[in-house]
């Protein structure tokens, strides 16, 4: 066992939230078409209440934290929020878009001891980034970003969103982190808009791409073990939980809303209101996250890949119920191992659902 | 033996959990957890106490381990970790800004 998973697992029995995705800001100088935010300031928390809530985290036991948006750079005060941050000695991650990110900007993140950014890429090339991200000559601020990053001796990561508008250009992409000297991840899920709006689902890569990339070697390590049909599942695989959020992770919006997760919407409380450890121990919403096990979920119980399956519970909160299927996840474990989900077998196929998405909770309260 | 001074660099993040600490290199993620014993080291490296006196007046006496031991297994601790840039060692008092202490004005 890693020492990081012991860690986490230390953090479980602890009840301890380990790691914390906090978006600063949700406007961006990019209008990805895939995008689920909605980038008008609603109400973002100052920085002072920034600062309040990261000292709150890092009494609460916050050890990994990602700050990310929108675009993290839109905000004037981001440097200080990572001083911050850092004075708090957390282990501080930046998801940016690196446009605004020159040689100053990237002197400064190595000066605060950042120890990661991560960066998003759509294709090696120009036309199909920037068409994107409708922002024009986006790829090459991005690449020029990832070269100032690295000659300050920063670790950096490309994220490569897959969806109908970049398909085929994922192997360009690894390419171009290989040449880069920076670490390559694919990302296949495309979520619904803040606003409900579902019709960025078209994105979604479709499932002969899925199969492609599944049996890309250099993105799943041995094609043969992953793809392999899932066995069958033991008692640890049913008393286990979806994964950390809620139980080790917690996701905090501009706004100051607390949720499992960036892509599990279910409203856990808010820090105007409450103090997080508050919320972390006190919310029926984390409560009744934390109470499900794999036994517990309505048809992924009696599935044969209930035990490897990568079900989303979030993505299964907004088709309708945090215990039920992930339609998403159902598509990708056919596509990977070729045996169809019970929950396909039931629906005679993937049903998409009306999709609930994170909505500031001021809104609706 | 010259005296030794050690530092918390400023380049780590850390974090402690029940009675150990977490401890990481922004330089080159390498990722150590702390025993009890340990984390009291780490915790009064402001650079300005002597090691000896930390392993004396922290170590031997609250954790009742008699003080070659404990000398031995700290400098062991301590080398592993300014190998990896975590702790900074000088025979001098260390004036840089150290991790988790406020800067003064």
């Amino acid at each position: 066992m890693s020492l990081i998973v012991e860690m986490n697992q230390k953090a479980m029995d602890l009840g301890i939230p380990l790691s914390v995705h906090f978006d600063i800001t949700y406007r961006c100088n990019e209008r990805c078409v895939h995008c689920y935010l909605d980038h008008d300031d609603l109400g973002e928390m100052t920085t002072a209440e920034i600062e309040d809530v990261l000292d709150q985290l890092a009494d609460a036991g916050v050890f990994f934290l990602a700050l990310s948006g929108g675009e993290v750079l839109m905000r004037r005060d981001f440097f200080d929020i990572v001083e911050h941050a850092r004075r708090r000695l957390f282990n501080v991650k930046i998801k940016t878009n690196g446009v605004m990110i020159r040689e100053p900007e990237a002197r400064r993140l190595r000066q605060l001891g950042v120890e990661q950014v991560q960066i998003s890429v759509y294709s090696h090339r120009p036309e199909v980034h920037d068409g994107i991200t409708k922002l024009p000559g986006s790829l090459r601020r991005t690449i020029e970003a990832i070269r100032f990053l690295k000659l300050q001796g920063l670790k950096v990561s490309m994220a490569n969103v897959l969806m109908t508008a970049n398909l085929f250009d994922n192997q360009g992409v690894m390419s171009l982190a290989k040449d880069l000297g920076v670490s390559y991840t694919l990302d296949p899920t495309i979520t619904p808009k803040i606003d409900g709006n579902t019709a960025v689902l078209a994105l979604r890569a479709p499932g002969a791409e899925l199969r492609r990339v599944f049996r890309n070697e250099e993105l799943v390590g041995n094609v043969a073990e992953f793809c392999a049909p899932p066995s069958a599942p033991d008692e640890d695989v049913m008393d286990g939980y979806p994964c950390s959020a809620g139980h080790t992770s917690c996701y905090i919006s501009p706004y100051g809303d607390v949720f499992p997760c960036v892509q599990f919407p279910l409203p856990s409380g808010n820090l105007r209101r409450e103090k997080f450890v508050e919320i972390w121990q006190h919310s029926s919403a984390l409560k009744e996250v934390r109470s499900i096990r794999a036994r517990d979920l309505t048809t992924c119980s009696t599935c044969s890949h209930v035990g490897s399956c990568s079900r989303c519970p979030g993505l299964a909160y907004m088709e309708g119920n945090m215990r039920g299927p992930s339609s998403a996840d159902c598509e990708k474990s056919f596509q990977r191992t070729g045996i169809p989900s019970a929950n396909m077998l039931q629906q005679g196929g993937i049903v998409d659902r009306a999709l609930v998405q994170i909505r500031p909770l001021s809104r609706t309260n | 033996m010259s005296e030794q001074y050690i530092a918390r660099s400023s380049s780590i993040a850390a974090r402690t959990m029940g009675a150990e600490t977490m401890v990481m290199s922004a330089l080159d993620s390498t990722f150590f957890t702390l025993n009890e014993v340990a984390s009291v080291i780490w915790e009064a490296a402001d650079g300005k106490t002597p090691l000896s006196r930390i392993i004396s007046e922290r170590v031997c006496r609250d954790f009742e381990i008699d003080a070659d031991s404990a000398t031995r297994d700290a400098l062991e601790f301590v080398e592993e970790l300014a190998k990896h840039g975590i702790l900074l060692v000088s025979e001098q008092p260390i004036t840089t800004p150290v991790a988790g202490a406020e800067p003064t004005a």
